[in-house]
């Protein structure tokens, strides 16, 4: 088979195999997948029960409500150093010499880490939507809106997916990512994730409104009809618009400077 | 014969620093080349640019009559590369390594494993083909990393520092593999620091050094270079070296070197078999009793040393 059509048939069916290829890794070494699944879900326990009486609900009501789509937002960013080691692994091992060294679709290795990281992205979401609906949290606005608000989540993953791939194919060393896993916390508390950023200094609350994951938690909180979106700012007033903004400006950044970065490994 | 691997001028530049500094290369078809030489000499970045792996800077470079800039993707379907480390999956099991490399090849779900089964019964890895690569060990990690190598049978195969890291073993193993592949009309080129295995494994050898090729021939020729094979022999008794010297001097013609410390002597020969009958027998007439009797040829170490310690005192002048 030739031509173009080929060609994409063949990238579809590299990329599949490459998705395959993670698959088997979680069904093979299971323990990393259910750490990853579970670490949200204790941290949901941490702050709902141990720390959430102490803090202030915007518009009062339960701080689960407000917790949770903070937590889903926070969950898609903990999957930046998941992807991230994936890269590294597989450069440090030779592995991405190799692909680079086959006749196969050189697409087929990014499109394959996107998917594998997406479902299980996914996969993560929906345990701590169980999670949350075992907590007493809900979701409001009816099926249309909390699937909108799902689309939001998984977007802001697709977008940090680039930002691991680049961080990934920047640093050669394995402990770059324990520097991602800390830095995740600050980025999570600079946001609206766990508190509203109207408690917080106005300088730093300013800050909090322009980060990434507070428009995309807002905007899961206005759709899951959950309290604590909007505000007095125009991001926080704007968060749905933002949380579609946001992603598609790291997709915009990432994504050309990944592919970039991929070609120069040949120079 | 049409050369299989070709290099002209290659020339690759990390920043100011040159990798390769006019690299030239001629492999016929269906023979074993190695390249040989010290750490940073340039051996991987040549085999990293004839696999497509990078892209030179200037030069020419063809693998199986393609470029390989030009016509990378046709190179790569006609090799296979085993880099430095065992460029495989070690969560995976060797059977799973082998399927997945094998899609992605494009055999098919049922050719790639097929394929895997023939690959896994060949390299000896049957048993623990189901096992995870985490598992193996170093000799088994790197027949699966050739292996994985194999699945569309390349006519070329680049092999970069196969041993490197190995027990005797796994060396063993690995030399016994490549020897078995020149059978089936693969052409190898393999780099290696190790003399001995040049020696073994190659037909040809080409000795880097600064990026670029400062002696080249067969095992034979680049030994020849430095001279030819001496008669050495140790005495019993340090006062019967003069006698001992009289008597190898007469079967043996060149100059004669004297190692009092040692009671050693030696001197060049032409024809190793019969200056080897003559001199024992000299000896025996001239009544010295020695310790060691032997026809030593040079190793490639002293070609190493000879060449590269040249050009080291060419760099520094």
């Amino acid at each position: 088979m030739s031509g173009p059509v080929g060609a994409a048939r063949w990238a579809l069916l590299d990329a599949v195999a490459i998705t395959g290829r993670d698959i088997s890794h979680w069904v093979r070494r299971p323990l990393p997948v259910v750490v990853t699944l579970l670490f949200p879900v204790m941290t949901v326990v941490l702050f709902g029960y141990l720390l959430g009486g102490a803090i202030d609900v915007p518009g009062a009501g339960n701080y689960f409500d407000y917790l949770l789509p903070g937590m889903f937002a926070l969950t898609m960013a903990f999957g930046v150093e998941a992807t991230m080691l994936a890269v590294i692994t597989d450069a440090a091992k030779g592995v991405t010499d190799r692909f680079r060294s086959m006749p196969m679709a050189s697409s087929a290795v990014v499109v394959g880490r996107c998917s594998a990281d997406m479902l299980s992205s996914a996969l993560g979401l929906l345990v701590l939507v169980g999670c949350g609906l075992a907590v007493g949290w809900r979701w409001h606005e009816g099926w249309a809106a909390a699937v909108a608000a799902v689309g939001l989540l998984l977007l802001l993953r697709l977008a940090l997916l680039w930002l691991g791939i680049y961080l990934g194919l920047l640093s050669k060393d394995p402990g770059a990512v324990i520097a991602v896993q800390i830095l995740v916390w600050p980025l999570g508390f600079l946001s609206s994730a766990f508190v509203s950023p109207q408690t917080m200094p106005g300088w730093l609350g300013a800050i909090a409104d322009w980060n990434p994951l507070s428009a995309t938690a807002n905007a899961a909180r206005e759709l899951f009809g959950n309290p604590g979106w909007g505000g007095d700012s125009w991001m926080a007033e704007h968060s749905v618009l933002m949380a579609v903004v946001w992603p598609l400006v790291l997709i915009a950044v990432f994504a050309p400077l990944s592919v970039r970065r991929y070609q120069r490994l040949s120079r | 014969m049409e050369p299989t691997i070709f290099a002209q001028g290659l020339r690759k530049y990390y920043g100011d620093v040159p990798a390769l500094d006019g690299f030239d290369l001629t492999v016929p078809a269906g023979t074993v080349c190695a390249l040989l030489g010290p750490n940073g000499a340039g051996k991987t970045t040549a085999v990293r640019i004839f696999s497509t792996l990078l892209r030179p800077d200037a030069g020419r470079a063809e693998v199986a009559g393609c470029d390989v800039t030009a016509r990378a993707a046709e190179v790569r379907r006609r090799i296979g590369l085993v880099g430095q480390h065992a460029a495989i999956d070690e969560i995976l099991s060797g059977r799973q390594n082998l399927e997945l490399f094998g899609r992605l090849y494009h055999l098919g779900r049922r050719g790639a494993r097929n394929r895997a089964d023939e690959l896994l019964e060949r390299f000896g890895l049957a048993d623990s083909g189901g096992n995870a690569v985490s598992t193996y060990s170093g000799g088994m990690r790197r027949r699966l990393d050739v292996a994985s190598s194999l699945i569309l049978a390349p006519s070329v195969l680049f092999l970069d520092e196969p041993t490197t890291g190995l027990d005797p073993r796994g060396r063993a193993e690995v030399w016994d593999m490549v020897r078995q592949l020149v059978n089936t009309g693969t052409t190898v080129l393999l780099t290696t620091q190790y003399l001995d295995e040049a020696d073994q494994l190659a037909g040809q050898i080409a000795v880097l050094n600064s990026g670029r090729v400062i002696a080249e021939g067969t095992p034979d020729k680049l030994k020849a270079r430095i001279g030819g094979d001496r008669i050495e022999i140790v005495v019993d008794e340090g006062q019967d070296l003069a006698v001992a010297g009289a008597a190898l001097a007469a079967v043996a013609g060149g100059r004669l070197e004297i190692d009092t410390r040692c009671r050693r002597l030696s001197a060049p020969v032409a024809d190793r078999r019969r200056a080897l009958y003559d001199a024992v027998r000299a000896l025996d007439v001239a009544g010295v009793r020695t310790e060691d009797v032997a026809i030593r040829r040079p190793t490639l170490d002293d070609v190493f040393l000879h060449l590269t310690g040249q050009s080291r005192e060419e760099s520094l002048a």
